[in-house]
Order: structure tokens, then sequence, then C-alpha cells
């Protein structure tokens, strides 16, 4: 009998298990020496692929999470859209990551702050 | 510590990297603190215990499968329809370790384990933009990026949440709630040297965006991770030459040697 104080913990466990795999299984068995450049290649394209497609779907998409809803996607428009264009310019202009999402900050919390967000 | 063929720039001044990289982290430490404070709010009010709202920001250290857990455990879902959610929502970290495994490769096994259980969406983009940046892997790089820049703040945050969050404002109003989207995007522009990087950026976030509506987020962005790259490499045209340091260098880090050329042997 597991104390309900607790129990979840047993959850998060079964939750850590399940994902390690993912994390896992291409750093501890892939042959890397063996690639062929065209693999190494894609890889290397990976990275900023997969960060577009982050910023991209965080700003743009919404998912209703709420426990008694449909987990249902909508597209999204908002001043969010601005700040991470904003962003993205100043590190594209500066190569300064930390002015980048401090002018995203202060454009959302700005807009929130006159009520226009 | 690895070399890597395609690897940004030659090697750069160790101390001057990793500066830069603590800089970058400030706004990642800055985007793990305010969603883990948010997390462990909404725990709390789920019912979690702070044991249990720990439990998960350790075990299973991923925002999105953590949020999500606490709406379903909140509506009574069951756990394995919890579980079956939480490895759809991750898979897409396995794109990150296949594309950190070449640079990781010769760290000992046993590293590696305990690196993958620290890998995420932020370790990830510090880490590899660290190497990138470098020429070369630097484990420092990953440790502070997976730790000091992630895990800490996440966990430190949540017990915030837990503990004191309904005493403090929500920091998502203050705007905080761009910092992760922000800095992904920043990152991706660090990482796009050339064409191709470019290509793949805007056809992942296309594409990303595209699926997550037709189907849900955590496809769409493995779809565009994986796609993406697909895209770009078909382009045609003459072979990328990766001219160093003629490009631009991410993140303000300044060679510290003449440029070469290299030519890409998988861009043809």
């Amino acid at each position: 009998m597991i104390d309900p104080a607790v129990d979840l913990v047993v959850l998060a466990l079964l939750m850590g298990l399940v994902t390690y795999p993912s994390r896992a299984l291409p750093l501890l068995f892939a042959h890397v020496g063996r690639l062929p450049p065209r693999a190494l290649a894609y890889l290397r394209l990976v990275g900023p692929a997969v960060l577009a497609a982050l910023a991209a779907v965080n700003t743009m998409v919404v998912v209703n999470t709420a426990p008694d809803a449909a987990r249902s996607p909508s597209f999204y428009v908002g001043i969010e859209w601005l700040a991470v264009v904003v962003c993205a310019a100043i590190v594209a202009w500066r190569r300064n990551l930390l002015l980048g999402i401090g002018a995203a900050v202060a454009i959302v919390g700005l807009a929130k702050a006159f009520a226009l967000a | 510590m690895t070399a890597v063929p395609g690897a940004q720039s030659p090697e750069l001044d160790l101390a001057t990297a990793r500066r830069q990289t603590v800089v970058d982290g400030l706004g990642i430490i800055a985007s793990a603190g305010a969603f883990g404070f948010v997390y462990g709010l909404s725990a709390r009010t789920a019912g979690f215990t702070p044991i249990e709202a720990s439990a998960m920001s350790i075990l299973v250290f991923g925002g999105a499968a953590q949020f999500a857990a606490v709406g379903y455990v909140a509506g009574g879902f069951s756990w394995l329809g919890i579980v079956l959610l939480t490895a759809f929502l991750n898979a897409r970290h396995v794109l990150y370790s296949a594309a950190l495994a070449p640079w990781l490769a010769d760290r000992p096994r046993a590293e590696r384990a305990v690196m993958a259980h620290l890998l995420t969406d932020e370790a990830f983009a510090l880490s590899i933009t660290h190497f990138r940046r470098l020429g070369r892997a630097d484990r420092w790089g990953y440790w502070f990026a997976a730790i000091a820049a992630t895990f800490v703040p996440w966990n430190l945050a949540t017990l915030a949440g837990v503990f004191v969050g309904g005493a403090i404002p929500d920091p998502t109003q203050y705007g905080l709630g761009v910092v992760f989207p922000a800095a992904m995007a920043g990152l991706a522009v660090a990482l796009a040297s050339g064409r191709r990087e470019i290509a793949a950026a805007i056809v992942g976030a296309i594409l990303g965006v595209a699926i997550s509506l037709a189907w849900d987020p955590a496809i769409g962005i493995i779809a565009g991770g994986l796609v993406g790259p697909l895209v770009a490499m078909a382009l045609p045209g003459p072979p990328m030459l990766e001219r160093y340091p003629a490009d631009p260098f991410p993140l303000g880090v300044q060679p510290d040697r003449p440029g070469r050329l290299v030519e890409h042997d998988g861009d043809r």
C-alpha cells in the first residue's frame, strides 16, 4: 500500500522511465564514428530546425489543457509574435541573446501593463 | 573533447566561449525559474504534496509533460494515459540526443547516461550553441546548460511555487512567459550561419506550426525537426562552403585566429 501523500512519486518514476529512452538511446548507442557525412550533416541541421519549431509553436499555437477540455490546438496571434521577432532580430544584429530576451520581455510586459495584450 | 565535421568554427578561446555561454544561460535561468514556479503553483493547486511536485521535477524533468500531468491528475485521468502522453510529449528528445551524440561520443558511457537524463530543450539549445561556437565539444558547457541553467533553477522554482506560490504574483503576468520562445528563437538564429541552416529553421518553424494545428504540438515539433533538415539538404545549388570565420559567429564570440575554408561533404 502506497502512502497517499507520496503516491504520485510512483507516477513520476513511471513518467521518467518512459522519457529516458528517447533522451538516452542515440546518446548511448549511436555508432557515430561510422555515420556517413550526409548523416552528420543532417544532424547538424537538426538544431536550427527544432529550435525554430519550438519557438514558432510556443508563440503561435495554444492548447487547452484544462482537465475537462479536449486537447485541441488553436492558432494564436498576439504581442508575443512581435517580441520573439524582435529578440531574433537583436540576436542576428548584436549577437546578444540576453539583450534580445530582455527586449522581448519588455515588449510583452509593457503591452500587458497598458492592457494591449 | 571531440571535433565534429561541420563544426561552426575553429577553436576559440575557451574562457571567452564559456563566459558567453554563461551570459546566454541567464535568459534560460529566467525561463526555467518562471515556468518552474508556475508549475509548482499549479501542482500545489492540483493537490500535489511538495514531495510529489519535486519528484516530478527531478524524475521527469520535462516542463510540457509535467504541466500536462498536473492537469490530468487533477482531472482524474488514468496513470496509463498520463504515462503514454508523457512518452509522446517527450519523444522529441530523441532528436536532441542524436544531434549531440557525435559531440559527446568520447565521453564514458556512464557519464553519457547521466547527461541523457538532464537533456531538455534548454540544455540542448545552450550546449549545441556552445559546442558550435567553440568548434568542439566541451563537457563543462553541457553540465552548465543542463544543471546550472536548467535543473537547479527548475527544481528550486518548483519548491518556491509549492511553498510560497500563493503569496507571489504569477511571473508570467509580467511578460516572462515569452522568455522560452524568445530564447529558442534567438538560439536558432545563432545556429543559422548558412543558407541550409536558415532553410532548415524556416521549414522547421512552418511545418511545426502547421502540423501542431492539424494534430498536436508534440508531433509538430518533431516533424519540424525531422523534415526541416531534409528539405535544407535537398536545396539545389553548389555545395555549401563553410567559410571560417567569415560566417557570423554566434552570440558575440569573436574568432581568435584567421579563418580557413572547409568544404562540407555532407552538403553535396
